[in-house]
């Protein structure tokens, strides 16, 4: 299980705790979220996250 | 073909760029930046001491970089003069560029409060990449140990808490008497203020600061009561005013912001306007979220589909990690009041209703910042 965070806010997504609010169930790999998600917390689109693997 | 002309090279201006990219590879597009035109996020500027980032850690991209990946021409260092709107063309320092459609992504200044004393040069005001990067090389030589910022909003607050978690002695003076008064509720900016005394942060409420002056080794403040803080740093952190003097002169409708409709469009056909310069039925938004939907939307209009701004409910994140805090804003001109349904050490609940019972607005701190997502979906979204 990996961690990944959105550069523009901080947010981090943890693949063990996945996004329940948006309906991304625990465990959700990053690779299997779909394109169309947004970070809950600033609203870039998952293609241009940035995201940096943190752990 | 002349080019789409984004003035700005902030979060705005970039993501704007990027979202047009993906629907049309071949638009020209030029962007304006007054600074280096290094990509980086604002927000992430009140976050470099507790994630050990400098300024060039933010640095995502330079000009040439961002050019490169967007396909697009950045000048840099370069300031934007007038915009004369009947022939089409923004006028800079250095010459002319004629526009197929403009767009103003230029952001907000800072608020400078009306000091006085031989050391008002020496005040930080962080607003942008580049004044963070003068702002941590004047902590280099590592001698400067104690700050004093002005302003205990959200910036104020958030600046407390970094420098806090980099070691350095944080005081705040605000007159207002207590944490991100615009935005909470008093239980909330309780909890966040005993949050932040916990790090060590001392308040001064109630006078304002009236004057700055060097001593020998630093600066003291003079406050309207008559005390005296002393401080290696003062860092002046009261609110933003967005941009509109360009806007302004080129005979554009301005008010709080540059006016934009549904659109994004100004009141010039050709001009448009997005982020923290913008100004929307009224509702000024410096935020990251409404930024993005916007970035999207305007995206697609410029490419030819022409369509309506719609908001998602937009808490906004204050990176107060001492005690974190969700607050989705209440609108300006709503009345109602501010109900705590919690209200417990640093967990704090607290509801907005109208006066017809609607939840227009909400402040979580501490553990209960996960009922955001939930009590956000209850708030009408703004315009709607």
């Amino acid at each position: 299980m990996k961690k990944w965070e959105c550069v523009v806010c901080g947010y981090i997504y943890d693949e063990e705790l996945g996004d329940p609010d948006e309906g991304i169930k625990p465990g959700t790999k990053w690779a299997d979220i779909p394109e169309d998600w947004i970070c809950p917390d600033c609203g870039v689109g998952k293609d241009d996250f940035d995201m940096v693997e943190v752990a | 073909m002349d080019p789409i002309i984004i003035i700005g090279t902030g979060l705005a201006g970039y993501n704007l760029a990027k979202e047009i990219r993906k629907l049309d590879k071949e638009q020209p597009l030029l962007l304006i930046s007054q600074d280096d035109g290094r990509s980086y996020s604002k927000p992430m500027l009140s976050t470099g001491f507790t994630k050990n980032k400098t300024a060039d850690d933010l640095s995502m991209g330079d000009a040439a970089k961002m050019a490169d990946q967007l396909n697009a021409e950045i000048i840099i260092d370069t300031i934007v003069k007038s915009i004369d709107t009947a022939r089409k063309v923004v006028v800079t320092d250095k010459a002319e560029y004629a526009y197929k459609d403009l767009v103003l992504g230029v952001g907000a200044d800072v608020i400078s409060p009306p000091l006085e004393g031989d050391g008002t040069d020496d005040v930080f005001s962080i607003n942008d990449l580049q004044d963070y990067a003068k702002f941590r090389q004047s902590l280099e030589t590592g001698e400067k140990k104690s700050v004093l910022i002005i302003g205990a909003g959200l910036i104020g607050c958030e600046f407390a808490n970094d420098l806090a978690n980099g070691g350095y002695d944080s005081q705040v003076v605000d007159p207002v008497g207590r944490c991100l008064p615009a935005l909470l509720p008093e239980s909330a900016s309780a909890a966040v203020q005993r949050g932040l005394e916990g790090l060590g942060v001392k308040f001064h409420w109630g006078p304002l600061v009236k004057a700055v002056n060097k001593t020998e080794t630093g600066l003291t403040a003079l406050l309207s009561d008559g005390a005296t803080i002393d401080a290696d740093i003062v860092i002046s952190a009261i609110g933003l005013r967005p941009r509109i003097d360009l806007a302004k002169a080129a005979g554009i409708r301005v008010n709080r912001g540059v006016v934009v409709n549904r659109q994004l469009q100004t009141s010039d056909t050709h001009v448009y306007a997005l982020g923290d310069c913008k100004e929307i039925e009224e509702n000024v938004t410096l935020y990251v979220l409404p930024l993005m939907a916007e970035a999207r939307t305007l995206a697609k209009t410029l490419t030819g589909d022409i369509t309506d701004i719609k908001y998602a409910p937009m808490p906004v994140m204050v990176k107060t990690p001492c005690c974190p805090i969700v607050v989705s804003p209440v609108p300006a001109g709503v009345n109602g009041n501010w109900t705590d349904e919690a209200n417990e050490g640093n967990n704090v609940k607290s509801l907005f209703h109208d006066s017809d019972g609607q939840l227009r607005g909400f402040a979580l701190t501490g553990d209960l910042i996960k009922e955001k997502a939930a009590l956000a979906k209850e708030v009408p979204t703004l315009l709607s």
